[in-house]
C-alpha cells in the first residue's frame, strides 16, 4: 500500500480511461464535453506509457508520449474547428440534435 | 517512501475527482476548468516519478494551448447555458444503463489485465534505450529524439502543420459585401487608367470630376 509501484499508476490510468469512456457514452448534451473526454483517454494512455518507461528503465515510452501529445493537440484543434463550423451552419452543438446522418 | 505514497495518493485523488467532474459538470466552462486541474495534477505525477520534461511539456501544451482553446471555443459558442444534464434528460434512459454496464466491464477488464500481469523474462534484455541516470531527463530525451526518432519527430511536425492548415481552411469564411484587395487587378493596372495629363491654363485651374 505504501510502496508505490507500477500497478498503482496503471490503476490510476485505468480509472481515468474509464471515466473518459463514460463521458463519451453517457453525455448526450454537449459535443465539446465529448472532445474533453477524448483528451482524458489520451491522458490515461500517456500515464501508462510514462510509468512503464520509468519502471522498466526504457526511454522509448517517453518519446512515444511526446508524439501522442502532438497528435492530441492536432486532434483538439481540428475537432474544435469542426465544432465551430457546425455551430455556424446549424446553430447548435447538442449531441441529440446532430442527427443529419440518421444514425 | 511514505512521502512518495502520500503525494501519489493526493495527486491521483485530485486527478480522478476532477476527471469525474469534467464529465458530470453542469456548466461546460467548469468542465474545462476541471480538465485543467486534471492535467496539472497528472503532470505533477509525471514530474514526481522522474519524467520532468514530459510533465513540463504537458503543462505547456495542454494547459497553455489545448485547454485555453477549449475555453475559447466554449465561450465563443455560448454553450455554457446548455446544461449538461444527462441523467434527467427525457427519452435518453435507454442509453444510460447500457453505457454504464459497458464502462464497468471495460474497467474490470483493465483491472484484471493489470492484476494478472507480469514481466516476460526476457523483457529486460530487449530494452532499446536505457535511461542514463547521469543525464537529466531533458538531455536524454533530446539525445534520443534528434537521432533515433528524427523521422518520427519531423512527421509529428508535419501533423501539426496539417492540423493548423486544416483548422484555418475549415473555419475560413468568405463574407459577401466586404471590400478586399485584389492583387491581380492592382498589378495589372495600366498607366493610362490612372493618370491623365491636362494642360492647365493660367489662373483657371482644372475642373476634375466634371
Amino acid at each position: 500500500m505504501l510502496s508505490i509501484g507500477l500497478g498503482h499508476y496503471l490503476t490510476l490510468a485505468a480509472i481515468i480511461f474509464t471515466i473518459g469512456i463514460v463521458g463519451i457514452f453517457l453525455n448526450r448534451k454537449n459535443i465539446i464535453v465529448i472532445l474533453m473526454s477524448i483528451e482524458l483517454i489520451l491522458l490515461a494512455v500517456n500515464i501508462n506509457l510514462v510509468s512503464f518507461s520509468i519502471f522498466i528503465n526504457d526511454l522509448s515510452g517517453q518519446v512515444f508520449t511526446l508524439f501522442i501529445l502532438t497528435v492530441a493537440a492536432a486532434e483538439a484543434a481540428i475537432g474544435l474547428a469542426i465544432i465551430v463550423l457546425y455551430y455556424r451552419n446549424s446553430g447548435t452543438i447538442r449531441v441529440e440534435e446532430i442527427d443529419r446522418l440518421k444514425g | 517512501m511514505i512521502a512518495h505514497a502520500i503525494v501519489f495518493y493526493i495527486f491521483s485523488l485530485i486527478a480522478i475527482v476532477s476527471a469525474i467532474m469534467v464529465t458530470v459538470s453542469k456548466n461546460t466552462v467548469n468542465s474545462v476548468f476541471f480538465l485543467i486541474l486534471d492535467f496539472i495534477s497528472i503532470s505533477c505525477l509525471f514530474i514526481m516519478i522522474g519524467a520532468e520534461f514530459l510533465g513540463m511539456i504537458m503543462l505547456i501544451v495542454y494547459v497553455g494551448a489545448v485547454a485555453v482553446l477549449f475555453l475559447f471555443v466554449v465561450m465563443m459558442l455560448n454553450v455554457a447555458q446548455q446544461k449538461n444534464e444527462w441523467f434527467n434528460s427525457s427519452g435518453r434512459s435507454s442509453h444510460i444503463p447500457v453505457g454504464l454496464l459497458v464502462s464497468i466491464i471495460i474497467f474490470f477488464e483493465l483491472i484484471i489485465v493489470i492484476g494478472g500481469w507480469k514481466y516476460k523474462p526476457d523483457l529486460l534484455d530487449s530494452i532499446a534505450i536505457e535511461i542514463n541516470t547521469d543525464l537529466t531527463n531533458t538531455q536524454s530525451l533530446g539525445s534520443v529524439i534528434y537521432t533515433d526518432y528524427i523521422h518520427l519527430f519531423q512527421l509529428s511536425g508535419m501533423v501539426l502543420l496539417v492540423a493548423m492548415i486544416g483548422a484555418i481552411v475549415l473555419t475560413f469564411r468568405q463574407r459577401s459585401g466586404v471590400k478586399r484587395q485584389s492583387y491581380f487587378k492592382q498589378i495589372s493596372r495600366d498607366r493610362k487608367d490612372g493618370i491623365e495629363l491636362v494642360d492647365v491654363e493660367n489662373n483657371k485651374g482644372v475642373k476634375i470630376d466634371a
